[in-house]
């Protein structure tokens, strides 16, 4: 593997989905939540422990797919109509969560309807952005530059596990960050959530690994065959130790290390999807180099997330320090 | 009984209403995070108590339009792929590269420090507020600024190479790519739109408040603050205005054929027709009000200039005429009534009577969505006047479609309408609602430190956002302890 321009924007794109899945992941993981806290003050401080900063979290969204569009134009042509029903679900949830967030407040007459909207918003969300995953996993076809496939292909056994797999796993992501938010009885109830979306998390990767290898030769050659095999093996085992001590973990902290050991679970798990793929952005034939824009393309952008970046995250990070601490019970003081 | 022509149709009806709904909201809050932005400017300066109320009794609606902006435009930046695939192969890598742009240096910078302009006051301090605001309407600029270099480079293009495989590759230089022929033009053009467009917002709901308690004091302060902005920003964007379309006459020749109405060549000066009914099939526009050699006059700076029309340009590149024509006089009509309300309150404020005619306050309450009905007006002129290319001259829109069929479209554009008007319906009448009440002292809240929580007849509570008056999204100087309700 050498390191060229476009093998480092295949790594921008994976960091922008990685910062998004995780944290938009806890964001709509407490929307999936939403429905087992009690009305009232409980519901008010879940929300009111996103909602300074879910808008800069879905940010990396539109870096996801605007730096596919500038990076990998001809993957985010094919992918997005090759998955046409599921990004509209996904962007019809993701509507209806983000106005949520400024609705309920407005207007508790009908805050009923608008948590139910937060909850539906976010469920369809996970459910269609998993689905999509599965989708380009078990591969694309392309003929022409385009899509070649018909209506239904992104609809299979295998593309319910990973919408399943991405729901369990957002849940979990979102109760740690409450358990770390939170405290008294709500720190409690989350981390019983937490515990079970754990285990339902851990189940649902077990099963889309396996699943992988069965889904395609080239997959399961290289998961299972020297010398891929020592590249790929970390990946598991780590996954492994993280999984131990998070629910370990669960059954006694009370503060972050839940949450970051998630965290870690999710990017194990990415990477041994990325793994899986390399060095296709479409599987099975589309590479990041027949799909990449020219380097003149990619140098500029270059010069961009290397000035921004650094600032991006600086800023970011300062947000999320403003907010620091355990939500209060009356609001941010 | 849908064949590929309806899925493009389709598609284009679908681009066009979740554009159109998405811009409704930048429009408006662009002028907002500015206008915002001089309130905290203006209470850090003066410390005055008016400015700060003003500020928190706009941020709540600030928050409401800002979260339908930010939902449509994830809509838009998804749908070049859903339904424009092979426009997002070829264009790619010109136009991906400045949307990157914008997702980096604006999208981050708006929702990075959006959250600690909403609820951060108590956490930073006043200065660190502001620096947060101002980081917002900056943020909201610059993203303007790149979303319409790349709209501008698809009327203009200018500075690529084609590729082998069709894509529009970029040439040496971006700087001739972002800084196309017509980008500065419909920049100036549309950021001064937008913030007319939220002066007129501004001083509707000032107007409204006035015609209801002339003493009121906010009302008077933002009633005033937009007049000014409508004195003295309206007659600028008219020039402007008339600049841009004498750039397009350079570019792009047909739309303004089709923005005038003019089917005919006229040799020796060609007439501005004002009003009259354009028909397609006869090549002519019926009923016409005109006047004669004016039109050359206008773009040509000289009467007797000649004027090429339609006729010199082959059926099948021409835009549709009726819709270009009537769109670009709605939104010139309202330009000149803006510009005649911005006149008036000159003449009433040198009377000392601003605060007292109440013709101009009802006029100004009329007034208050007019610039949204001239941003969509404009932009459908630019938008089908560009017809039938996407890029200019160069990709036909027919030929930028995904391979999509009829009824996926379909369903998802019906998708699209019902959300949108449920969900945008509801914003909107949040955003009313708010506007309804009247801005008075102490705007929800109270100077920091102070503890005690103004209540305010008729407002809700949303307890744990610390004030009980249902801005729960703004400023909570004043804390409440959990069911703690009036
Ligand atoms: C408050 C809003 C507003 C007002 C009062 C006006 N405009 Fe406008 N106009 C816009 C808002 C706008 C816009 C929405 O911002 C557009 C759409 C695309 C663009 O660049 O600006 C536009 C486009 C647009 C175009 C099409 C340019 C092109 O794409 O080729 C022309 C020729 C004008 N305008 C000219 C005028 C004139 C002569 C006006 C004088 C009264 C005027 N506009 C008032
Ligand atoms: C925000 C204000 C905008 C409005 C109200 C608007 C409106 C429209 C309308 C009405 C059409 C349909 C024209 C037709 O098909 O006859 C259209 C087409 C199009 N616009 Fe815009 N537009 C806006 C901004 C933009 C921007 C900023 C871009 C580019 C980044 C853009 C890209 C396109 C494309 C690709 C099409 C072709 C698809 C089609 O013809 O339907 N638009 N727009
Ligand atoms: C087809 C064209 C367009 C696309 C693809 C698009 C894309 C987007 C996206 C993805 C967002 C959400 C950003 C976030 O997550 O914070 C957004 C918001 C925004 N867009 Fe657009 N946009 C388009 C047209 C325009 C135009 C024409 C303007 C202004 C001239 C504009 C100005 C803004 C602003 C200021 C915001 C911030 C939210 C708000 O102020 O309401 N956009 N847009």
């Amino acid at each position: 593997m050498t390191i060229d321009l476009t093998t480092v924007w295949a790594f921008i794109i994976a960091f922008a989905v990685f910062a998004y899945v995780v944290m938009d992941g806890f964001d709509l993981g407490i929307g999936i939540l939403f429905p087992t806290f009690e009305v009232g003050p409980e519901r008010d401080r879940a929300m009111n422990s996103i909602a300074p900063v879910w808008d800069g979290n879905e940010t990396w969204l539109v870096l996801g797919g605007g730096g596919l569009f500038a990076a990998f134009p001809l993957a985010y042509a094919v992918i997005l109509p090759a998955t046409y029903p599921l990004i509209i679900a996904m962007l019809l949830g993701l509507v209806f969560r983000g106005v949520a967030f400024e609705y309920r407040w407005r207007d508790p007459g009908h805050r009923r309807l608008w948590d139910a909207a937060f909850t539906g918003g976010s469920l369809v969300a996970a459910m269609a952005q998993g689905m999509t995953l599965g989708a380009l996993l078990q591969g694309i076809e392309v003929v022409d530059r385009a899509y070649a496939g018909s209506w239904w292909d992104w609809l299979t056994p295998y593309t319910l596990l990973t919408g399943l797999g991405t729901v369990a796993g957002y849940a979990l992501l979102g109760a740690t960050w409450l358990v770390w938010k939170l405290d008294g009885e709500s720190q409690d109830h989350s981390r019983r959530l937490a515990k079970r979306a754990a285990w339902a998390t851990l189940l649902l990767m077990g099963a889309v690994s396996l699943y992988n290898v069965f889904l395609n030769a080239e997959y399961a050659a290289r998961w299972l065959t020297a010398p891929e095999i020592w590249f790929a093996a970390p990946v598991p085992i780590l996954t492994g130790i993280v999984a131990i001590a998070l629910l370990r973990a669960l059954s006694v902290a009370r503060h972050s290390k839940p949450f970051w050991l998630s965290l870690m679970l999710f990017f194990f798990g990415m990477a041994g999807l990325g793994f899986t793929i390399w060095p296709n952005v479409i599987p099975p034939d589309v590479t990041i180099w027949e799909a990449a824009a020219p380097e003149r393309s990619q140098i500029f952008m270059l010069v961009g997330v290397a000035i921004t970046m650094p600032l991006i995250l600086g800023y970011t990070a300062w947000a999320y320090w403003v907010f620091r601490g355990k939500v209060g019970h009356e609001g941010y003081h | 009984m849908f064949d590929q022509l309806d899925a493009l149709l389709l598609a284009r009806i679908q681009f066009a209403f979740t554009v159109s709904f998405h811009f409704i909201f930048p429009a408006f809050s662009i002028g907002l995070a500015s206008f915002l932005a001089v309130l905290e400017g203006l209470w850090l300066r003066t410390g005055k108590q008016l400015y700060l109320d003003l500020f928190k009794y706009w941020l709540k609606i600030f928050a409401i339009a800002f979260a339908m902006g930010v939902v449509s435009g994830i809509v838009m930046s998804y749908q070049f792929g859903t339904n424009w695939s092979v426009f997002s192969d070829r264009t790619g890598p010109v136009l991906g590269p400045l949307m990157a742009y914008e997702v980096l240096t604006a999208f981050f910078l708006e929702a990075g420090f959006l959250g600690v302009m909403l609820f951060g006051m108590e956490r930073v301090g006043r200065k660190l507020h502001f620096a947060a605001t101002l980081m917002v309407a900056v943020g909201t600029t610059i993203s303007a600024f790149w979303i319409l270099s790349v709209n501008s480079w698809m009327q203009t293009p200018v500075g690529f190479e084609m590729g082998a495989n069709g894509q529009f590759l970029p040439g040496p230089s971006w700087w001739t790519i972002v800084f196309n022929p017509s980008f500065p033009y419909r920049l100036v053009h549309t950021v001064l739109a937008a913030f007319i467009t939220t002066a007129f917002v501004v001083g509707g709901v000032g107007a409204w408040h006035l015609l209801k308690d002339r003493g009121n004091l906010h009302a008077r302060k933002m009633f005033s603050m937009a007049m000014w902005m409508a004195a003295l920003v309206v007659p600028v964007q008219i020039v402007a205005g008339d600049m841009h379309g004498l750039n397009t006459l350079e570019h792009q020749p047909q739309k303004v054929m089709a923005m005038e109405g003019h089917y005919q060549s006229h040799p020796d000066g060609a007439p501005l027709i004002l009003f009259g009914i354009p028909d397609s099939e006869a090549r002519e526009v019926r009923y016409a009000v005109e006047i004669p050699k004016a039109s050359s006059l206008i773009l040509k700076h000289d009467p007797n200039a000649p004027l090429a029309g339609l006729d010199t340009i082959p059926r099948d590149e021409q835009p549709p005429v009726g819709i270009v024509f009537w769109s670009f006089r709605i939104m010139v009509g309202l330009g000149f009534a803006m510009l005649g309300v911005g006149l008036w309150s000159l003449l009433a404020r040198w009377r000392g009577k601003l605060y007292e005619w109440s013709g101009l306050h009802r006029v100004a309450l009329l007034m208050a969505p007019s610039g949204f009905v001239a941003v969509i007006a404009g932009w459908v002129t630019t938008e089908v006047g560009r017809q039938p290319y996407v890029v200019y001259n160069l990709l036909r829109t027919a030929d930028a479609a995904s391979p999509l069929d009829a009824p996926a479209v379909g369903a998802s554009l019906l998708a699209f309408v019902i959300v949108y008007f449920f969900v945008f319906g509801a914003g909107v009448w949040y955003i009313l609602h708010l506007m309804h009440k009247s801005p008075h002292p102490g705007e929800f809240g109270v100077k920091r430190g102070d503890k005690g929580p103004i209540r305010t007849a008729g407002i809700t509570p949303g307890p744990t956002q610390g004030s009980t008056d249902g801005d729960a999204h703004t400023l909570s100087d004043d804390r409440r302890e959990p069911g703690d309700r009036p």
